[in-house]
């Protein structure tokens, strides 16, 4: 297996975050994985609103935290799971046919559920610098790497 | 009408006897919260196990404090969703042997119209009627301008307030399940820091308490940075004031809009009393209800009072295919 790509990008208000996932958005493909991490109130699931918004979701995408998944409809459906409660546990089956679904599988506090997770994964961590600036970091191999290029040259910085 | 009630859908194994959807003959409920509490929430397989553990019993004790027999039962009612998949299945799975077994119609029921029907158990509700619905999983208003007839107004953008609650006990160090802790310490304490209160005045009935909820965490980090000492009474109260402000505010607005006979507030959070004695002091053109605290958090009585109005309204059962459906919509 080769090394994982790693890039950071500095996001420093809301109007970044969007541009970011819209990046991200826009590299997506049917059975992609996205992981998620950082404290509470970083920023995951603003992210992942601003995912749905530019992947078509037209439906509000709120917490997952606590059913642990949520499903949406659209071009390509999203879902939205927060496994934070699988901390000892590790795993949940109901979640298997939607990580290797078709649509577009988006993990906060993935960490918690790596055996159920295939290698190549699309890792984000945000960490927080201060009330409106973050620094988020994406690692990837495989498929995960061109995503990663891409992502890098539409956000810039 | 003599309606048997089971609710499973996330930690609570509950069955309740219930006659024409009013009157508690028994309202037997089984809570895993000792279970959960070392896990700092609820863990799905572990709610799920529990739940096939105690069910038999739970139905034993429920009959027995009722004193009927099957035989006497003229509806099976059962949540079929939202919640775990896991722990669903359980109460689904059960209400299927008894109404099978016993040739018993089956009914299933949204679990939240179960948490707007507790007030139906206490009084009747009267119509067009206001819900709002706060829990752990929920943030909603809902209009309801006859029985089983459920308008949703607003809901939360984000985070449910429950879960908002939860998040600020754990950065407290509270127990779980945190949001009772906030609620008894904010008693204790002053609105000292003033935190925002988001969407107070957006022209929908939306929420949002994420933005709050991370707005508090980086206001404790940076104060604990500091070195500052924080008196966890006044930081509770703070943020419960304005929760409870934003609460308060668009349900008047919304009772307003749609000149509603009453408002009943339903859910878990429903036993917050932070938010009921705001409520009664502020609304005061309009009734405002809320269960007792028993029937506020998950149980089978209000399950078995919802399906008996929604039996009444459709005179459809369901058919033995009814399966559990983690993500069901309330309509």
């Amino acid at each position: 297996m080769g090394e994982k790509m790693k890039r950071s990008f500095i996001v420093k208000n809301l109007n970044d975050m969007e541009l970011l996932a819209k990046s991200v958005a826009e590299t997506v493909k049917p059975g992609f994985i996205i992981g998620l991490k950082g404290t509470l109130g970083s920023g995951k699931t603003t992210f992942t609103q601003f995912l749905a918004k530019y992947i078509g979701i037209k439906d509000n995408v709120n917490s997952p935290t606590f059913t642990i998944l949520k499903v949406y409809k659209g071009p390509l459906p999203l879902y939205h799971m927060d496994v934070y409660r699988l901390e000892n546990i590790g795993y949940d089956y109901e979640l298997d046919d939607f990580i290797y679904g078709d649509g577009v599988a988006v993990i906060e506090w993935y960490p918690y559920i790596l055996g159920m997770l295939p290698k190549e994964i699309l890792e984000i961590s945000i960490d927080v610098v201060n009330e409106s600036n973050r620094i988020v970091t994406m690692e990837g191999s495989g498929i995960y790497e061109d995503a990663l290029e891409i992502i890098s040259n539409r956000y810039g910085n | 009408m003599i309606v048997l009630g089971i609710e499973s859908s996330c930690d609570e194994t509950s069955v309740a006897v219930v006659k024409d959807g009013k009157t508690v003959l028994s309202n037997v409920v089984l809570s895993q919260i000792d279970i959960h509490k070392e896990y700092g929430g609820v863990v799905p397989e572990i709610a799920s196990r529990e739940h096939v553990k105690g069910v038999t019993l739970v139905f034993d004790q429920a009959m027995k404090k009722a004193g009927i027999s099957y035989e006497d039962v003229g509806l099976v009612a059962v949540t079929e969703g939202p919640g775990l998949i896991g722990s669903l299945l359980i109460g689904v799975s059960a209400a299927k042997v008894i109404a099978m077994n016993y040739n018993i119609p089956l009914i299933g029921v949204h679990h939240i119209a179960g948490h707007i029907y507790a007030n139906n158990l206490e009084r009747d509700i009267e119509f067009p009627c206001l819900a709002l619905v706060v829990s752990g999983g929920h943030t909603e208003l809902i209009l309801m301008k006859e029985h089983f007839d459920f308008e949703k107004l607003g809901e939360t953008m984000d985070d449910a307030v429950g879960e908002a609650y939860d998040k600020i006990a754990r950065v407290l160090n509270l127990p779980y399940p945190g949001g009772p802790q906030v609620d008894k310490l904010s008693a204790l304490g002053q609105d000292l820091y003033h935190f925002p209160r988001p969407m107070m005045d957006s022209d929908d009935f939306n929420f949002s308490f994420s933005g709050l909820k991370s707005h508090v965490i980086n206001f404790h980090h940076n104060k604990v940075q500091r070195g500052e000492e924080i008196n966890n009474a006044d930081f509770s109260r703070s943020f419960q004031e304005a929760v409870t402000d934003v609460l308060v505010h668009k349900t008047a607005k919304a009772a307003k809009t749609y000149q509603v006979k009453q408002i009943i507030v339903a859910g878990g959070v429903a036993a917050n009393r932070g938010l009921r004695a705001k409520m009664l002091e502020r609304i005061t053109f309009v009734p405002v209800y809320f269960p007792s605290m028993q029937y506020c958090t998950d149980n089978a009585a209000m399950i078995a009072a919802a399906g008996y109005f929604k039996y009444q309204k459709t005179q459809t059962p369901s058919d033995f295919y009814l399966n559990a459906d983690s993500r069901l919509v309330l309509k």
